[in-house]
């Protein structure tokens, strides 16, 4: 590990929110099992802590925590170092301190009360989250110097991503009703990755058929190992494709 | 030592540089001067990589720096505002500088001495005054004993008894034949030590001529005067 990342790693360890949402993680997560009477409800629960927690935090911690950075980043471009370097461990360390708090917070609650296959998958795709929404993080920092700007962008795509994308789902199903539409939805799902972690969780508790006709669509597509990793590849892409970004944008930045 | 062909940039529709063309040597001591905004930290940021010309190229020592990094370890950089992580104390950002840079050959910790840092390293970089980061800056940019050392306002608020620390550091090193890249407004303050003068206005270059030179053409001894004088030249 560089010298940078440990730097910043201790650095957010000194800040001490990272290690208030752990534990405010695992305080979800262990009433969410204490207080259902069966594990698959409290699975189901913490899902939906998890999918609104979990992005909210990672967006705008990142996003602040970059703005915040910019002296350091300004000091470590004077010196002998590479942009691309800079940015790589700024994001690697952030990275790195999510899914280690999602690990520990959500993870070992999952492991002792849900199933293994449920309790793997769950900690797979939180940790995935954590990664897309500090990419998407770096992304609405690099783009505007204004730090209120920066951080505006990042609440408004949280409140798209988690709040608003579901209704506009909503509002197409209902709109459309008529027309056979339930493919299309499939397509849909992989504009957001709150929406396409949720999909791939609840086709693995066996509620899909609770979800009617669309629900056995979804399940074809991402029931089988081929959408599978579809899926685990469009979580990647939303990753990289704005981390990647940024790093271009930041590698011809005037400082 | 430093080579800058024809480097212009433009921040939005404002130009900033315009076809700079220089050359520095080593052992020379320069001085960058011009009125405020005439794009002297822009041309220092631009040497350092730290902002992109649009057009031109700068060579360190024959080679391009664009896309380079490694040749940055032969300059010692004093910002003219030295920004700092805030909650960080002196001795961490010493330290985490030390470490990394993961300089092989000994420190230079003469200036951090001098201006008796060790004393207060464990303050916070937030609560220091604006004199006292003048100092961490430029005991940061002879810490690696660098060949180039790019110093940005280096005087500007730092007590006298500090300054003069500061310029008899920066003659010493020039004994040791490097190369001195100083801006500054104090002129009376830098006579003793530059033998080259640089003299910028709106982005264009206006002359660059060894000090003597400058005094036999105008008579004066004094720089700031000779200067005026030229200026009263071209204004005529």
């Amino acid at each position: 590990m560089n010298r940078i990342i440990q730097f910043i790693i201790l650095d957010i360890l000194k800040n001490q929110i990272v290690l208030a949402y752990t534990v405010l993680l695992a305080a979800f997560a262990w009433s969410a099992f204490g207080l259902e009477d069966n594990n698959a409800k409290g699975t189901l629960t913490l899902l939906n802590i998890i999918l609104l927690i979990v992005p909210l935090v990672a967006i705008l911690f990142s996003t602040i925590y970059i703005y915040n950075s910019s002296e350091f980043i300004e000091l470590l471009t004077s010196q002998p170092i590479q942009r691309k370097k800079i940015w790589w461990s700024l994001f690697a360390s952030l990275a790195i301190s999510f899914v280690i708090a999602f690990l520990i917070g959500a993870g070992i609650p999952l492991f002792v009360f849900a199933d293994i296959t449920i309790a793997i998958m769950m900690t797979v795709i939180g940790c995935i989250i954590s990664l897309v929404f500090v990419a998407i993080a770096f992304l609405s920092s690099i783009l505007s110097r204004d730090k209120a700007k920066g951080i505006g962008v990042s609440i408004l795509l949280w409140l798209y991503f988690a709040l608003m994308f579901d209704g506009l789902v909503l509002f197409l199903l209902f709109q459309l009703s008529e027309y056979p539409i339930e493919r299309m939805m499939v397509g849909i799902t992989a504009a957001s990755p709150i929406d396409l972690a949720r999909i791939l969780i609840l086709l693995h508790l066996d509620v899909s058929a609770m979800m009617g006709y669309t629900g056995a669509i979804f399940k074809d597509f991402f029931g089988t190992t081929y959408g599978l990793i579809i899926a685990f590849g469009l979580l990647a892409m939303w990753t990289a494709v704005p981390f990647l970004i940024s790093l271009r944008v930041f590698k011809q930045k005037d400082l | 030592m430093i080579e800058i062909k024809n480097i212009s940039k433009r921040f939005g529709k404002l130009p900033v540089l315009h076809k700079v063309n220089l050359e520095c040597k080593k052992g020379e001591c320069i001085a960058l001067i011009g009125p405020n905004g005439c794009g002297k930290t822009t041309l220092i940021k631009s040497i350092l990589g730290m902002v992109l010309p649009d057009e031109g190229e700068i060579l360190f020592n024959g080679r391009g720096i664009k896309d380079d990094f490694a040749y940055r370890s032969q300059i010692g950089y004093m910002p003219q505002i030295g920004r700092y992580p805030e909650n960080m104390s002196i001795r961490q950002v010493v330290e985490m500088i030390k470490n990394i840079r993961q300089h092989k050959t000994g420190y230079d910790e003469i200036l951090l001495n001098q201006f008796l840092l060790p004393q207060i390293h464990d303050k916070r970089m937030s609560t220091l005054s604006g004199g006292t980061r003048q100092k961490v800056s430029a005991s940061l940019a002879f810490l690696f004993n660098p060949d180039v050392l790019i110093l940005d306002e280096p005087t500007a608020g730092l007590d006298p008894l500090a300054a003069e620390l500061l310029k008899d550091k920066i003659l010493s090193e020039m004994g040791n034949g490097k190369l001195v890249l100083i801006t500054s407004h104090q002129l009376s303050e830098l006579d003793e030590l530059i033998t080259q003068v640089i003299f910028m206005q709106d982005g264009n270059v206006i002359f660059h001529k060894p000090i003597e030179a400058l005094r036999i053409e105008t008579g004066e001894d004094k720089i700031s005067k000779a200067i005026a004088n030229i200026l009263k030249k071209q204004a005529a």
